[in-house]
């Protein structure tokens, strides 16, 4: 099939990426700053793409995106830290306990549409952090001190696998069905789809995803604090997704790159940073209302070995 | 007609607050019948419809369709149940290509699951490519394969009511509800209408159930037609009788007493 030549294709590209930075890093022309810059990317870039699943796919406007990724951190540090598991189970005892948290979260409030359901998930996602503040356990709001175990190699498997599951599952009937509830919910319905399961199923695969996220940001930086994960790293997140355009995958992940990449070489002008990070975001939006990819995707243009990946790869 | 009716409405309605939208309807309808629902603006025609397909639940009656009692099921439920419908203001997934509007109605007779779906098994390869030959052999049958990577916001009028009436017949129903097909449409593509509506009656063998303002339509179609007035069933039968109705003449043009005092 020509859909599976494209697929691996995709695949080993990637995989030649992957072992260009590793053999870099290796030979120690990458310096680690770099390298740290890298892994950050992968990182925000798994969260853009799982968030992306709830909103650009599935329409569902979830504005606490941070909360599961402190789900994910939380529990994966104290699978290590103190459990001492080794750090990939902790990975996904953090992801599998950040999809149960998204199901707890989900169910109730996905009963909502559009500002309401922001508003709620917002509230819950303040609620995870404000726990995690006062568990004494998890060291309050001193944080708690996690060992660096994410390498390139970790950021990289997760994000191939979370990209990879979240395409496969777009382009299935599953995903065609979450697509159909963000065009027309109540014509969804009447197509026999089940919304309130596709919906939730969504939230839950996307809070997995930010719960995978969740263990490796923790893993990269000594200490995770509950101030690292407030509204403020929500909106980081729903940026990406907004600004690569609702519905884009790719839209997704370039966003991720660029805004990284942005806000990184921002930190050596601390005065003008969040002006210059705003400035980029202002005119963005100015001239690309509908993102920098609309609901296209980057493969669009490399002829049509994908379906329905946003909704819309077909069309002008 | 001797047989068990497909549809049977017994005295269903539903009441909002203090509202009683509509109240005591009773509507029995056979294999195989072609049935129009008219009245006037508001008579509560829509919301019938959206009492047959799970949108609201009555707040009295009972609605039993192929032996099982409707109330309370959810939508998505009513539609695997058997019966599907077309909006009043079209509701396609307007981001979607044609093709794809009428797979997402294939969606409840694949079988793969999401884990088959994530991990590519061959049992997604074969879900998906059964419901894409399906999917454009009923394109074929509308005409609208040529247009199947169209988006459809793209395309006219006349042809997404098509598509839309295409995609309602997909999730295959034995009764099948259409909401004023003909709105919005010129002579002409009311004619092909009439066409379409015969020829999938007797192409998949279905019930259906019409509303529609064009009398040109439900007179010239339906066999048998029931009238709404203020949320009441004010008559039913064969065209003939329903346009000499003096009830039915009162509730679209006025009270003849009335009109002859003033």
């Amino acid at each position: 099939m020509k859909k599976a030549k494209g697929f691996w294709l995709s695949i080993i590209l990637s995989l030649v990426v992957y072992g260009v930075v590793q053999f870099l890093i290796n030979s120690g022309s990458l310096n680690p700053f770099y390298a740290n810059t890298l892994i950050f990317i992968a990182i925000n870039i798994i969260l853009a793409v799982s968030l992306h699943l709830v909103i650009g796919i599935t329409g569902q406007f979830s504005i606490g995106h941070a909360g599961f990724l402190a789900v994910g951190a939380y529990i994966s540090a104290i699978c290590t830290m103190k459990l001492e598991f080794p750090f990939i189970a902790a990975l996904i005892v953090g992801g599998v306990v950040a999809a149960v948290a998204g199901l707890m979260v989900g169910i109730p409030s996905l009963r909502l549409k559009g500002d309401y359901l922001a508003i709620a998930t917002l509230g819950f996602a303040e609620i995870i952090r404000i726990v995690f503040l006062n568990i004494d356990y998890v060291g309050g709001a001193a944080g708690m001190q996690v060992s660096h175990l994410t390498d390139w190699t970790y950021a990289f498997i997760c994000l191939l696998i979370t990209i990879l599951v979240i395409v496969n599952f777009t382009n299935s009937r599953h995903g065609r069905a979450c697509i159909a509830i963000r065009e027309n919910e109540i014509a969804a319905d009447a197509m026999g789809i089940n919304t309130t399961y596709y919906k939730v199923a969504a939230f839950a695969l996307g809070s997995f995803f930010a719960g995978i996220a969740g263990g490796l940001y923790a893993h990269n930086f000594y200490i995770i604090q509950p101030t690292n994960f407030g509204f403020l790293k929500s909106f980081d997140i729903l940026i990406f997704v907004v600004l690569g355009g609702l519905g884009s995958l790719s839209g997704a992940v370039i966003s991720a790159i660029l805004l990284t990449i942005v806000s990184t070489f921002l930190q050596d002008y601390p005065e003008t940073r969040m002006i210059i990070y705003s400035l980029v975001l202002v005119i963005v939006m100015l001239y690309r209302p509908q993102g920098l990819m609309g609901t296209k995707e980057i493969t669009d243009y490399f002829g049509k070995w994908t379906n329905a990946k946003g909704g819309n790869s077909y069309g002008k | 007609m001797a047989s068990k009716p497909l549809l049977h409405v017994q005295g269903a309605g539903i009441q909002f607050g203090g509202l009683k939208a509509v109240s005591g309807i009773n509507i029995e309808i056979h294999q195989g019948e072609l049935i129009g629902l008219i009245g006037p603006n508001g008579a509560g025609k829509t919301t019938t419809f959206n009492l047959l397909t799970g949108v609201y639940v009555p707040t009295e009656g009972d609605i039993w369709f192929d032996g099982k009692r409707l109330n309370g099921l959810l939508p998505y439920q009513i539609t695997r149940g058997g019966i599907s419908r077309t909006f009043q203001n079209i509701r396609l997934f307007n981001e979607l290509s044609v093709l794809d509007n009428v797979k997402v109605a294939y969606h409840s007779l694949a079988k793969h699951s999401i884990l088959s779906s994530i991990l590519r098994l061959p049992s997604y390869f074969k879900g998906e490519e059964e419901m894409e030959e399906k999917a454009i052999q009923f394109l074929k049958i509308f005409k609208l394969d040529h247009l199947r990577d169209e988006v459809a916001k793209n395309l006219p009028y006349g042809q997404q009511r098509r598509l839309e009436i295409a995609r309602a017949l997909a999730a295959g129903p034995k009764l099948l509800l259409l909401d004023e097909p003909a709105a919005g449409m010129n002579p002409q593509e009311t004619a092909e209408l009439m066409d379409l509506i015969a020829f999938i009656r007797k192409e998949f063998n279905l019930t259906i159930l019409l509303i529609e303002h064009d009398m040109k339509l439900v007179m010239g179609i339906c066999e048998r037609i029931y009238v709404l007035d203020h949320g009441q069933l004010i008559a039913d039968g064969e065209p003939d009788f329903i346009q000499n109705h003096p009830k039915v003449i009162e509730a679209y043009l006025g009270e003849e007493v009335e009109s002859a005092n003033a």
